[in-house]
């Protein structure tokens, strides 16, 4: 008798495509998302803010109600919806660009505001759609099309670490950061994204996961080598970990 | 008997996968799908599958639909 280990979940459109890049994580991210809203039973009820950037044709792919919001908005616009349906599962997935640079007004007075909502955010040190430029989260040292000599500090600042300060702040319930570098890590990224929806549906506050990714493409890299930065380069700067979970502390 | 599903035209040729079976039984195939990419292919002779679903984890563009054990 054999039993079914694997399954695409229900909660990803038949027949989905990606329209990623070749060895990108935001389709191991997509589906881990897809898996939890499933196993939690979620699906019928949730609604999406999506967001600009490599995630910007999220609704393509998840069975779930969508809004599209402008850049950097989706939170304000998962607020707004959250606010008018308060039944309602409202989540959001971002991209570092997305969340911590255009939008990072609208997502930290999300999480300070205590709003009972779930982002994630997929952090890949780059702005990937638009062609590798210095974002946020680029990490010292590194070359994109915008700092061709390396990230320095004198001329462009410190990458943002944005697990600890959204943790910082008092309306947040969960604030995590995870890595899809290997197997085991993908695992303990699905609890990550389970805990950041299960304070909502408990009406806690802010549930946040922030997401260590890939971008191949725009780092020049085969999909492995790429997941060798991840373990090697940025995961010593972005430390893997539960930076706030008031359900520990509650205990 | 162990065995995974591959959907070869969901494959961009990534490779993700190849690195990730512990049994090394995926290899990368002399076809090539409709996005021109040439597939991966599950090879298990000897049936040493585990069916752990390392590879469907792994793989990020859903092209390992299903893995059965037993």
């Amino acid at each position: 008798m054999s039993v079914q280990v694997f399954k695409i979940p229900n909660s990803l459109k038949k027949d989905a495509k990606y329209t990623f890049c070749p060895g990108c994580d935001h389709g191991v991210a997509v589906r881990l998302v897809a898996e939890v809203l499933e196993e939690m039973g979620l699906t019928e009820n949730a609604i999406l803010a999506a967001s600009i950037g490599c995630s910007v044709t999220l609704y393509d792919f998840l069975n779930v109600d969508a809004l599209e919001a402008p850049h950097g908005r989706a939170l304000a616009e998962a607020t707004g919806i959250k606010r008018a349906r308060p039944d309602k599962f409202v989540f959001t997935y971002q991209g570092d660009g997305d969340f911590a640079s255009i939008g990072l007004a609208e997502s930290m007075h999300a999480a300070l505001r205590g709003e009972k909502l779930s982002a994630i955010c997929i952090n890949n040190t780059t702005y990937g759609m638009t062609g590798g430029q210095l974002g946020p989260t680029t990490i010292m040292g590194q070359i994109t099309t915008t700092s061709p000599t390396g990230r320095n500090k004198e001329y462009y600042g410190y990458p943002i670490k944005i697990a600890e300060h959204i943790a910082l702040c008092d309306g947040t319930a969960y604030s995590a950061r995870v890595s899809l570098d290997s197997v085991a890590n993908i695992k303990k990224a699905k609890q990550a994204i389970k805990k950041a929806f299960e304070v909502q549906v408990k009406g806690l506050g802010f549930g946040f996961v922030e997401i260590l990714s890939t971008c191949p493409t725009n780092w020049r890299m085969t999909p492995e080598q790429a997941h060798e930065r991840v373990k090697n380069e940025m995961m010593p700067v972005f430390k893997p970990g539960v930076y706030k979970d008031i359900t520990v502390n509650n205990q | 008997m162990n065995r995974i599903v591959i959907d070869e035209n969901k494959c961009k040729a990534c490779y993700l996968c190849i690195k990730e079976c512990p049994k090394g039984l995926i290899k990368v195939s002399e076809r090539t799908n409709n996005l021109g990419n040439k597939v991966v292919e599950f090879c298990d002779p000897d049936k040493q599958c585990l069916g752990c679903a390392m590879c469907a984890t792994r793989c990020p563009d859903l092209a390992i639909t299903e893995v059965y054990r037993g």
